[in-house]
């Protein structure tokens, strides 16, 4: 045996040992869950052959266009693409970083999100579908925002911290963050993880029926679901009148959490699509209440087979934050000096010292960020999903991403044939049926 | 609900859930007892209820005037950002969780868990608390306090209430105790 070889005790484990030692808390942390799980890299697609013909690649029409919420919204959500940018708060984020996706999303067709801590009014300008979010904090609440937005998304949990709400350290709370949530300047603002006014799945009908009234049924209601007990959460969140469904997975990224939330909580994006779906589709309602999957969501692939397994659209956060440049050494920035690591394994959003003014409230820092080249790297990296989602679509001889469906898809692993309940490749068979 | 003008409504008889939530404005007066969440969201305006208010009453108020002439159930000016929340009788459990900013009056008796977890903002009790929240502590109140106090009440018809429990957050539970070193250097 040599020494140091501990898969058990590894150097890692001791080091966190070592930090909670002096600590005396749990650890805070951002980026996403660190956990190997099955996810999308376990499927693959089983495009066309002799049984079928492909499209032209570049050349035949393949849509992309995605209606959100139709079950009772008088104007649903129209996006140009099934992939739009997740709620992260103005607060966690900084204001040029909220500006560029808000931007971005506009440039391709699609819709961004307010997150928790009210609206910015620059990501409402730049931003031409804004999903407004109400939360249990509702830090910046205002019902004069709430018609001024075309979804409204009620948080019951996120992935990366489901059944607690959300955190944001003393060092973010400042200036107009602080007032924006009237809160006291420094903070260390942990939000409240049960929502004021209302309790359970029968109080939600009503909550979603406040908001109706309010938006005078113009708008949908979606209703966003930590996965962990998928199943049930779905089927309460249908029956309350949600017009769509957010199931945000345990690989969801964030700006601060726990991180033994991150890590030891909720369930993989790919069975909760799959979960998602068959509990929709045993009260009748797959297809009426619209699906739409997050966490983990790094490409067109991931996006293709998620619609695949049966959601209707795909929300990113980490990775159009990494489209504007998160974890990417730039010219004035040096993470080995400013954050302690290089570039690539920083994870340090909730202390505000992020090295390229994306999670910063810092103005020197938020000015390495130019919104209207960060708007552009993020449309940029939209339009290559979806350009990767149509080119395997196309492959499968399909002419429309919402035709992808569970048969185009084969296991790569017994698990992930489980866990999507398709078949493990080299076999016919459903594992775990 | 989600009324933005300066109106008066007279609701003659009780009312359900949410009632005059999400307004901006109105001066609204309930003749008789609210449901859950009466008042919710207030942005401006008065609300009035005459007689008994279920649980979250005024949740997440950010200013305006909201008066329970009887009791209030559990939780009432929960998440409270900021106006008055005036309650004639008793308030339930858990009144002022996680409130914010704002000042809740109450002439009778308080529940247990009073102004659990607070940031900040005032509560001014007249009547017993069965038991303060987590990060809850009791203050002296000064003459000037006493004086708007009084004469809210007044403008209530309420003249027979003359001193009052103040209770404010304890501030304890602002920071976490310990940071890790690039936390620390943030800072």
């Amino acid at each position: 045996m040599v020494m140091g070889s501990s898969q058990i005790w590894s150097p890692w484990i001791m080091d966190d040992i070592h930090a909670k030692a002096e600590l005396g808390r749990y650890r805070i942390r951002g980026f996403s869950s660190f956990q190997k799980v099955t996810h999308f890299d376990d499927l693959t697609f089983l495009s066309t052959g002799l049984t079928r013909f492909p499209l032209e690649g570049y050349k035949e029409r393949c849509n992309t266009r995605t209606v959100i919420g139709a079950r009772n919204a008088e104007n649903p959500l129209i996006l140009e693409t099934p992939i739009y940018i997740s709620g992260m708060s103005y607060g966690a984020l900084s204001a040029n970083a909220k500006v560029a996706l808000g931007k971005a999303a506009a440039m391709v067709g699609s819709a961004s999100c307010t997150g928790d801590g009210g609206m910015l009014p620059g990501e409402r300008a730049a931003s031409d579908k804004l999903i407004y979010q109400v939360l249990p904090s509702r830090y910046g609440f205002n019902p004069h925002h709430l018609l001024d937005a075309q979804a409204i998304e009620i948080v019951v949990g996120q992935g990366a911290k489901p059944g607690t709400g959300g955190m944001l350290m003393g060092v973010k709370v400042q200036d107009d963050v602080a007032e924006m949530r009237d809160l006291p300047l420094g903070i260390d603002q942990r939000s409240p993880a049960r929502h004021p006014d209302w309790l359970g799945p029968d109080d939600l009908a009503i909550k979603i029926e406040q908001l109706r009234e309010a938006t005078d049924w113009q708008v949908p209601v979606h209703v966003k679901l930590g996965a962990c007990r998928v199943d049930d959460d779905v089927k309460l969140a249908a029956k309350a009148g949600a017009d769509a469904i957010v199931i945000d997975s345990m690989l969801a990224g964030t700006g601060a959490s726990a991180e033994v939330l991150l890590e030891h909580s909720g369930i993989p994006t790919v069975p909760a699509i799959v979960m998602a779906r068959e509990a929709l589709r045993e009260l009748g309602l797959y297809g009426k209440v619209s699906l739409i999957a997050s966490g983990g969501i790094r490409s067109g692939a991931d996006a293709a087979k998620a619609l695949a397994l049966g959601a209707d659209a795909v929300a990113i956060g980490l990775g159009a934050l990494i489209a504007l440049n998160c974890n990417k050494e730039i010219p004035e920035s040096n993470f080995q000096e400013e954050v302690g690591v290089p570039a690539g394994y920083c994870r340090f959003c909730h202390t505000g010292k992020c090295p390229v003014g994306i999670a910063t409230q810092d103005p020197l820092l938020m000015a390495r960020l130019d919104p209207d080249e960060g708007a552009e790297r993020v449309a940029n990296f939209i339009n290559s999903m979806t350009m990767e989602m149509t080119l395997l679509t196309r492959s499968l001889g399909k002419g429309d991403v919402h035709s992808l469906e569970p048969e185009d898809l084969a296991a790569l692993t017994l698990e992930a044939s489980a866990m999507a309940r398709v078949p493990l490749v080299g076999t016919n068979k459903v594992f775990g049926e | 609900m989600g009324i933005f003008e300066n109106c008066s409504i007279r609701f003659a008889g009780s009312v359900g859930y949410y009632a005059a939530s999400l307004l901006d404005g109105p001066e609204v007066v309930i003749e008789g007892n609210a449901g859950w969440a009466v008042g919710d969201n207030l942005m401006n305006g008065k609300i009035s209820v005459t007689r008994d208010a279920g649980a979250s009453a005024g949740s997440t108020m950010r200013g305006g005037e909201l008066f329970i002439g009887g009791n209030a159930g559990a939780r009432a000016g929960i998440s409270m950002k900021g106006g008055s929340l005036v309650i004639g009788g008793n308030a339930g459990f858990l009144t002022g969780f996680m409130m914010q900013k704002g000042r809740i009056i109450i002439c009778g008796d308080a529940g247990e868990a009073l102004g659990d977890s607070m940031y900040e903002g005032t509560i001014y009790v007249a009547g017993n608390i069965a038991s303060l929240g987590a990060d809850a502590t009791v203050e002296p109140m000064s003459e000037d306090e006493l004086i708007d106090v009084l004469a809210i009440l007044e403008s209530k018809g309420i003249t027979d209430k003359r001193s009052f429990t103040k209770v404010v957050s304890a501030k304890r539970f602002y920071n976490y105790d310990s940071l890790e070193r690039l936390e620390k250097s943030a800072l």
